[in-house]
């Protein structure tokens, strides 16, 4: 099939971007979209041009590397699947797709469609993890956890830290991301010893990197490639109020 | 004291700044919407009520005070929260869609906006009566304030009849996302109660802008009419 694509190109961080429109012809419906991009990039690179920069690694959905606006969504308009995973099929022969990068001021451009997301980064650095000792791998079973709340736990641990949420809100709130990162230790017995120390020091430093503030929205929810749930948010605000207000 | 100011300055505790002091001026309008619905009850209830209502000035004032403070904090805390908002995405997208997100929630500020300059407008004619000043000359047999006569004549005019019943359906829409959203703010959601929540701010919404709505609509459609003896200009 034939596309037009309308693609942000962007030096760098300091000069003005604006989008550059490519036609492309001979799409496979097979190809995956970045696969689309490369054959873009190849046509680029045999006429002398510089390939359009795009972040990507495992491409089979579990990294978290890629991301890109697409259309107006974040991964692309499929829900829950990133754009690795999201296939040419999903398009029509003749469309034009305008493919951004993350807008966000705590995701600045570094160049054409790629952002640096280490803000996100400093939040785990801030209480995302277990910082006792936990020894050698214990015997299954010798920590009893309700199969509930250990499923809760996975459901907030899928999170792949891509920033879709935050590319999705029209605050720019990285609310999903930390609820999700503060979730996945609150419903295990291991999270506990931290969880007041937790919640405010990565809502913090969530504060501090310029994310904007949930408005309650759940944009976020419906671009999430993981369908992280909007209850870790209550959830976190709950365990945020609670630390406040007893500490 | 300082905790308290830097909670409230935090993305969390200024939600829940919002939502508390919203749900202040919640309960505010249910109780603001009883009590005038008694204007369908003719001048004797409602002119009584206003009666009554001025007789206590200490309490009145201590309710204004409370609303004053609510308000101004909800109001003060959702522009620098907008401000916040618009300086974390500096450069637009060239293209955005919704996802999960309604109208409502996507316009908080525009309906919030316009109900602050309804509220405005509200104050200056039945509380001040500075854009009607001959409603304070209105009397009732009692040599009460005819609250009721003052009401039926604005409203008698279709254009500030209008003009109210748009300002409150602009108002719903904000409850509409408001309601739900205090409860996810202050942590008290969860997939259980999802939807009754949803089912129980839908329904608030309903009450109050049905209740709001019928005093406008009944005085233009002549149902609540002026006592005998007033005069319409």
């Amino acid at each position: 099939m034939k596309l037009t694509l309308r693609i942000w190109r962007q030096k760098n961080p300091r000069e003005r971007g604006a989008f550059v429109t490519f036609p492309l012809a001979d799409v496979s419906e097979h190809m995956s979209f970045l696969e689309m991009l490369d054959v873009l990039n190849e046509s680029l690179i045999d006429k002398g041009q510089e390939p359009v920069a795009f972040d990507h690694d495992c491409r089979e959905g579990i990294c978290g590397a890629c991301s890109l606006m697409i259309n107006g969504y974040p991964h692309g308009p499929l829900p829950a699947t990133t754009t690795c995973q999201l296939h040419m099929r999903h398009f029509k022969d003749g469309d034009v797709i305008t493919v951004e990068p993350w807008r966000a001021r705590a995701f600045p451009v570094l160049k054409d469609c790629v952002t640096d997301r280490s803000a996100l980064d400093r939040i785990m650095q801030a209480g995302g993890f277990v910082s006792v000792r936990t020894g050698g791998t214990p015997d299954a079973n010798a920590l009893p956890i309700r199969k509930k709340e250990a499923d809760l736990s996975m459901d907030a641990a899928a999170c792949i830290g891509c920033g879709a949420c935050v590319a999705a809100c029209k605050n720019a709130s990285a609310m999903l991301f930390v609820a999700a990162k503060v979730g996945q230790f609150a419903h295990l017995p291991q999270g506990q010893a931290e969880r007041k120390e937790r919640v405010r020091r990565m809502t913090g430093q969530m504060d501090k990197e310029g994310f904007g503030n949930c408005t309650n929205t759940y944009d976020c929810e419906g671009a999430c490639p993981k369908q992280i749930n909007r209850r870790f948010i209550a959830e976190m605000n709950r365990d945020f109020i609670c630390a406040e207000l007893t500490e | 004291m300082r905790w308290l100011v830097n909670l409230a300055l935090s993305s969390i505790g200024a939600k829940v700044v919002m939502a508390l002091t919203g749900l202040v001026l919640v309960a505010f309008l249910v109780g603001h919407m009883v009590g005038n619905l008694q204007v369908l009850g003719g001048q004797e209830p409602l002119n009584a009520y206003a009666a009554f209502l001025h007789s206590k000035p200490a309490l009145l004032w201590v309710v204004r005070s409370g609303l004053i403070l609510a308000a101004v904090l909800h109001i003060v805390s959702s522009v620098r929260l907008t401000w916040l908002n618009n300086a974390a995405r500096p450069v637009a997208y060239a293209v955005k869609r919704p996802i999960l997100s309604s109208f409502a929630s996507r316009n908080m500020l525009v309906t919030g906006l316009v109900v602050f300059a309804f509220l405005v407008y509200h104050l200056l004619q039945f509380t001040w009566r500075l854009t009607n000043p001959a409603f304070s000359q209105l009397h009732d047999a009692q040599g009460r304030l005819d609250v009721y006569s003052m009401v039926v004549l604005s409203f008698s005019e279709r254009l500030i009849a209008g003009a109210y019943v748009v300002a409150l359906l602009l108002l719903g829409l904000h409850l509409w996302h408001a309601i739900g959203s205090t409860f996810q703010s202050l942590g008290l959601t969860t997939p259980k109660y999802r939807r009754l929540i949803d089912a129980v701010s839908l329904l608030v919404c309903a009450v109050l802008v049905v209740g709001n709505v019928s005093m406008p609509v009944a005085i233009l459609m002549g149902l609540v009419q002026l006592p005998a003896g007033v005069i319409a200009p």
